[in-house]
């Protein structure tokens, strides 16, 4: 059961998959729109164009990648919390709608009416963007029975971070997961603080991967820094999941290179533990080495993606901050059908 | 041309702050990430990272500065090609930068697009506007059953006419319901539509909300509501809220349903009536019936509705027995209030179990010669206010009667709206007659005072009509 991947880090590298030329190239422009999408938001966060809460991805690039990568695109459901924005950029929502919802405007994915936290859309079978830790885990199931009911093959990608982790209906879940066999993936993007707590100062047991052991579901523990291992696993987990096996878990070991959120100093860790993450694991910076290494683009190649990721974020942004607000006759729809 | 660096808010409050520290100095190259100066505010010290690449061309605003408004510009960021030289020119705003060389929203577009709505300019609140009863014609046979059975009939018919439609709960199949209300459902529509779970109401209401999401139409019993109460985040913030969060794009079409309020020595735990909790709630329909037709037509109503339904039943109602007409399909309209009696002299408003006290005190009232007009709410929300201000206008005296607490309860609501919108009708104050402010007590004596009371509605009645 349970096959344990903890992955020495020297060790993950050596067997790490093989890339072809098109996944390198695809994951380095999809990371880097996420990352840049972000930039991009804090700065607009900054000059009060985007209010309330704001959670960026920034460093977690590599596991929605991978996981996307591996998942079949518009039939897989996924689900995640709050830290929700690179979900939807690499699931192809609209960069536009997705930064005109954290502006709070008419063109937002959601009217405006949503925010950060709150951006769904059926077409692309993402339900969230869940403001409450841990929520999503039991509606990611929920997608999952209803795939399931309906005897379809489409698989749950329901996400979480280790802070949800601690939440009681995480383990409900599981055991319905389980029991019932849905086709649900529950990756747990650990990104070792829940805020400022840190995973050791709040769970008696931190192999997270392990978490589903009680319930007989499998789990690993992946560097979610390398997007090749993310998909490697991702591949095997939703195999698993869609072959009528169950649930699988999923635990990505990431990092966020920003606070919890706009407001949060991050003053629970060292400065060391985030400049040696970035300097040393950064999963974008991973994916332009081995492209110029392999030859598979030229620096010249690589600033060109650059320009046009620039040019779709700033489009987003000019049209985030352009487009007007909701009407005010939006106050009272959408409330009941 | 010359980006500006703001002043940045850090967090939702924010709105001036110190800079405390330039983390870089003129002529410094910078890469997006880079941490370029550190800013105070009155609760933190944080880092501000560049966004852009470039070099820092100059500092306006120097280290050690207090009360720096947020978008003020800090310095500038030079580009290819560019020099210091250049800077003024990007203050004086003179040279409109070319579209592709915008650096994102620039301080005055910022300001220009700051919320600009006033509270005045909110719209008013749509009206609801009730249908009617459906016309019964006067041949259809009427058959007497319970409530049980007429729960167990909605389920029935609705899942036979939508495969979409499934039930799910502790107990719901294989033990028959342990109120037995989904008696014979396993055996028609077998284990995949009719689902054991474990005790797990967290997690099996979020799961359901999820399969609602992809389009499936569950039906979520809860063995009583005082267990729903674990599931209470994901029936609100999940299902109530999430068609206005998306947009209008995901929907929770769904039942959440099972007995409320006391049942009979349970203790204060098992006895809890949750009209007025999930009755607040805007997204969700509630619906908390009296009768064996009105538990089948809103039932079937109910599976049907587009949105998340908290359907309240009655333990103690279970069992009672009325007339439901024999029809392929016999739906009511959610949302409008049955005149149970019509009268001239006090308008009684109740609902669910408070309808049976307020019957008996109204077959008392009638025989003492008081008129009383009997209004069953039927739906909490969207709730038919317009009925009760017509009997009002015509009565000029309300009571209200519910098994809940006072504070904040249905009562409180429907005297609210009286005095909003039927203030110059009343006679005589709004009258209440609620369950105690107490948890239920176990002794017989006490749970019976703490529940409300024929003699108590009388009561209400006779001071409301000024004949004490």
């Amino acid at each position: 059961m349970a096959r344990k991947a903890t992955a020495t880090k020297a060790k993950a590298k050596t067997n790490a998959p093989q890339f072809s030329k098109e996944d390198e190239l695809y994951a380095f422009r999809e990371m880097l729109l996420i990352r840049r999408f972000e930039e991009k938001a804090g700065q607009m966060y900054g000059m009060g164009l985007i209010g309330g809460f704001c959670h960026l991805y920034i460093g977690q690039e590599a596991v929605v990648t991978g996981i996307t990568m591996a998942s079949r695109k518009g039939e897989d459901a996924q689900i995640t919390g709050y830290r929700d924005h690179g979900h939807m950029l690499v699931m192809g929502l609209d960069p536009k709608g997705v930064m005109a919802e954290l502006t709070g405007r008419q063109g937002g994915l959601s009217k405006g009416k949503g925010g950060s936290m709150h951006m769904f859309s059926n077409e692309h079978r993402f339900y969230g963007g869940n403001g409450i830790v841990g929520a999503q885990a039991s509606l990611g199931t929920g997608l999952a029975f209803a795939s399931k009911y309906r005897g379809e093959d489409s698989v749950s990608l329901t996400y979480f971070g280790d802070g949800a982790a601690n939440q009681g209906q995480v383990y409900e879940s599981f055991n319905m997961a389980k029991l019932w066999n849905l086709p649900v993936v529950y990756i747990i993007e650990n990104n070792k603080y829940a805020m400022g707590t840190s995973l050791e100062r709040a769970a008696s047991t931190t192999d997270l991967s392990q978490r589903g052991v009680s319930f007989g579901i499998p789990g690993e523990q992946v560097d979610g820094m390398d997007v090749r291992l993310v998909k490697e696993a991702a591949e095997r987990a939703i195999e698993h999941a869609r072959s009528g096996k169950g649930p699988y878990i999923l635990e990505m070991l990431t990092y966020r290179y920003r606070g919890h959120s706009m407001s949060d100093p991050a003053k629970y860790r060292s400065k060391d533990e985030v400049t040696s993450m970035r300097s040393e694991r950064d999963p974008i910076e991973q994916v332009r080495q081995r492209i110029l290494a392999e030859g598979h683009a030229t620096e010249d190649d690589l600033k060109e993606i650059e320009k046009e990721i620039r040019a779709i974020v700033t489009e987003a942004a000019d049209f985030a901050t352009n487009d007007p607000e909701p009407d005010t006759s939006e106050l009272y729809t959408d409330i009941t059908l | 041309m010359p980006t500006d660096i703001l002043m940045p808010a850090l967090s939702p409050t924010m709105e001036e702050g110190t800079l405390a520290k330039w983390l870089v100095k003129e002529g410094d190259k910078v890469a997006p990430g880079d941490a370029i100066a550190e800013i105070e505010t009155d609760k933190a010290t944080m880092e501000v990272e560049a966004v852009d690449e470039g070099t820092i061309g100059k500092i306006f605003v120097a280290e050690g500065t207090e009360g720096v408004k947020v978008n003020t510009p800090i310095a500038a960021l030079l580009g290819e090609g560019e020099s210091a030289d250049d800077v003024s020119s990007s203050q004086t705003g003179t040279d409109e930068p070319k579209e592709s060389e915008k650096p994102g929203p620039d301080s005055a577009a910022a300001e220009q697009s700051q919320p600009t709505t006033k509270a005045t300019d909110a719209p008013a609140a749509p009206q609801f506007k009730p249908q009617d009863d459906p016309d019964i014609p006067g041949d259809v046979e009427m058959v007497t059953i319970t409530v049980r059975e007429a729960l167990r009939d909605a389920m029935a018919e609705e899942m036979r006419a939508d495969k979409d439609v499934f039930v799910m709960g502790e107990e719901v199949a294989e033990y028959q319901g342990a109120y037995k209300v989904t008696q014979g459902l396993l055996q028609e529509f077998g284990a995949e539509r009719v689902i054991d779970t474990p005790i797990t109401e967290h997690g099996f209401a979020g799961l359901a909300v999820g399969a609602a999401f992809a389009g499936l139409k569950p039906i979520v019993e809860f063995m009583t509501w005082n267990f729903g109460m674990q599931a209470i985040d994901q029936i609100i913030n999940s299902a109530a809220k999430q068609l206005y969060m998306s947009g209008g794009q995901v929907s929770a079409p769904m039942v959440f349903r099972g007995p409320n309020g006391a049942a009979a020595r349970v203790g204060a735990q098992h006895s809890q009536d949750y009209s007025a909790w999930y009755s607040h709630v805007p997204g969700l329909i509630v619906i908390a019936p009296y009768t064996a037709a009105d538990a089948k037509g809103l039932l079937k109503a109910a599976i049907r509705s587009p949105n998340p339904v908290v359907f309240l039943e009655n333990e103690i109602l279970y069992g009672s027995t009325g007339e439901v007409p024999k029809m392929d399909d016999f739906v009511l309209p959610i949302g409008k209030a049955r005149v149970a009696r019509k009268g001239k002299d006090v308008t009684i408003v109740s609902y669910s179990m408070g309808m049976r006290y307020a019957t008996q005190a109204t077959e008392k009232l009638v025989n003492a010669g008081v008129d009383v007009e009997l209004i069953d709410l039927r739906t909490l929300r969207p709730l038919d206010i317009e009925t009760v201000i017509e009997s009002v206008k015509k009565t000029g005296r309300c009571v209200t009667v519910e098994e809940g607490w006072p504070q904040g309860g249905i009562g409180s609501e429907i005297a609210a709206r009286l005095m909003e919108q039927a203030f110059d009708y009343l006679d005589a104050p709004v009258t209440r007659v609620t369950g105690k402010d107490v948890p239920m007590p176990y002794a017989a004596n006490l749970e019976k005072l703490a529940l409300p009371s024929v003699d108590e509605v009388i009561a209400a009645v006779n001071a409301v009509t000024y004949r004490s």
